[in-house]
């Protein structure tokens, strides 16, 4: 469990974390997404007090961070894969942070291999370490502990398309298990695939809190044309609002069916008729962080009241 | 909260050290590791050992009877310690930040004057365990030059002290500059030249009953040479107090409110 309560951090007189409120539950992972800069590194180290919050609260695990005992061992923790001494051995990193939290010391080899780092690769300084073999170190130090709730900044970072199918599956495989997973990043393909719940922050402020399925429902549908002028003023006719993706297909705010319909009677042939998935996220996420706008896509309106309806129940 | 733990690997952890805080013994060990798990860190300690035993070997071959002594060649032995370990120290705490790994450090050890404790008492602790090598060392020498200078084997306690608070002192001040500066290369730089500038700024007249008391070239020096009397004991804890307490309690207010980069 993990919750954020109104952060809000200023650095250098300005806010870089805006009220931000959201929570993760057991048995889920919860997608953190924004462009660079959105503040969400600031707040994910707010979550793990390293960093001094100026208003609002953190609460892992039911209580203040710094109040765990020994919060390597319930709380795992990768914040950036860049920041070890480059001159320390790659299994020498586990070593250290084993014998803080009092875990044997076999336990290392073995988060080595979890991770697939060649025991080769251990002996290496991190020196040499690509960014990837940085990001599983990171991962290896994070799982060591068996914590309940892993926080990662960025994880995907570096990882080739193979590495990044294996670290999607682990934390499913983790969440599943009961365990809750927050992980940032700046891509929304990265996060699409594993998250449950996506929170999506802009410019310090949060966008869009909702499930993952709720953000895509009400994302409309995607339609595209042999002839797109023909398709455009078809939909015009119908009242339905369209937005061209750029690519020659639309995104409506309304059903399959009704566009469909509007295809129809407009006589336009159809190559592609469907919810819009991942395109209509990827334009509410552009839309969401590019913009410093508040929240204008019909869904986050529908995301946002579905989550406070959700606060309220609770 | 349910205890549900998700074994991810052979090796059973004990569920009793998840909500055990390591202990400060426990840290200590682990910086005194950091201390030589790096290249930076094992060099810095094999050229101190390294340089302790050529300055011996030297002293045993071209010095004077009476510099052939056990005191003697305990006080040379000392040497290169007291300039090198420092750096170890400086680097103990500097090199957290500037290579970021004290993101991992703080994340484990959520107080950071609790980690920056760790680092003083390992510290000290090293440069101890230097000091009796030292003794040990120039014991050997000592036996292997076998001259007849008279009181060869006389050690006096007080002296041995003084020695150990001249080691000690370097370290203590190494870690509060690197922990007053967060960067290794400028703590280094200041810890060597700060007090050298303040020598020279203490030549002039005006200031010389100052620099008496604040300038370590001239209040630390009596540690090494000789017994010193209260007066040099009150110069000697005025310096201590502005060059090594005042940094490591600057930098740990510092430590504490510093945000990581």
């Amino acid at each position: 469990m993990i919750e954020s309560d109104g952060l809000t951090k200023r650095l250098g007189g300005r806010v870089v974390v805006d009220d931000v409120t959201f929570r993760c539950e057991p048995g889920t992972v919860t997608g953190f997404l924004g462009p660079n800069g959105a503040g969400k590194t600031t707040t994910m180290r707010m979550l793990c007090s390293l960093s001094e919050p100026d208003g609002g609260s953190a609460r892992v695990l039911g209580g203040r961070y710094r109040d765990l005992p020994n919060p390597g061992r319930r709380v795992g923790i990768l914040l950036d894969a860049s920041a070890q001494h480059p001159g320390r051995r790659g299994r020498e990193v586990l070593a250290v942070s084993a014998q803080v939290m009092g875990v044997p010391e076999p336990r290392v080899d073995e988060m080595l291999d979890r991770v697939g780092l060649e025991r080769s690769a251990g002996r290496k300084r991190v020196r040499q370490y690509s960014l990837g073999m940085r990001q599983r170190l990171g991962l290896a130090n994070a799982l060591l502990g068996e914590p309940e709730v892993l926080i990662l900044d960025e994880p995907a970072n570096g990882l080739d398309p193979e590495g990044m199918r294996w670290m999607r599956s682990l934390l499913r495989d983790f969440a599943d298990r009961g365990g809750t997973v927050l992980l940032s990043s700046h891509l929304l393909a990265e996060v699409e695939a594993v998250a449950d719940q996506l929170v999506i922050i802009g410019a310090g402020k949060i966008r869009a809190v909702g499930s993952r399925d709720e953000l895509l429902a009400g994302a409309g549908t995607l339609v595209e044309a042999t002839d797109a002028a023909v398709l455009q003023a078809a939909l015009e006719r119908a009242g339905l609002r369209a937005t061209p993706t750029g690519s020659g297909s639309f995104i409506v705010d309304a059903k399959p069916e009704h566009v469909g319909r509007a295809a129809l009677e407009g006589g336009v042939v159809l190559r592609r008729l469907g919810p819009s998935e991942s395109a209509g996220l990827e334009q509410l996420f552009f839309e969401l962080t590019s913009g410093a706008g508040g929240p204008e896509h019909p869904a986050v309106a529908a995301a946002a009241a579905n989550h406070d309806l959700a606060e309220s129940a609770r | 909260m349910s205890a549900t733990t998700f074994p991810t690997a052979a090796t059973p952890l004990d569920p009793a050290t998840r909500d055990t805080r390591p202990t400060l013994a426990r840290l200590i060990a682990v910086e005194l590791r950091k201390m030589v798990d790096t290249r930076a860190g094992l060099w810095l300690l094999l050229a101190t050992g390294g340089l302790t035993l050529l300055i011996v070997v030297v002293v045993c071959i071209t010095g004077e009877a009476t510099d052939q002594t056990w005191a003697r060649l305990t006080e040379a032995a000392t040497l290169p310690a007291s300039v090198l370990l420092p750096i170890i120290g400086i680097l103990l705490v500097s090199s957290e930040w500037s290579q970021r790994s004290a993101l991992v450090t703080f994340a484990l050890v959520p107080h950071r004057g609790r980690v920056l404790l760790a680092k003083l008492l390992a510290g000290v602790g090293l440069a101890i365990a230097a000091f009796v090598l030292c003794i040990a060392v120039a014991a050997v020498a000592t036996a292997v030059t076998a001259t007849t200078a008279p009181g060869q084997w006389s050690l006096s306690l007080a002296m041995l002290l003084q020695i150990l608070v001249n080691v000690v002192q370097g370290m203590v001040m190494g870690i509060g500059f690197g922990a007053l500066f967060l960067a290794s290369a400028p703590g280094i730089v200041f810890y060597f030249v700060l007090p050298i500038a303040w020598s020279i700024i203490g030549e002039i007249d005006a200031l010389t009953g100052v620099a008496e008391w604040l300038d370590g070239s001239k209040s630390l020096d009596p540690l090494t040479d000789h017994l010193m009397s209260a007066t040099e004991w009150a110069r000697a804890c005025t310096t201590l107090l502005v060059w090594t307490a005042l940094p490591v309690v600057a930098g740990w207010m510092r430590i504490r409110r510093e945000e990581l980069k």
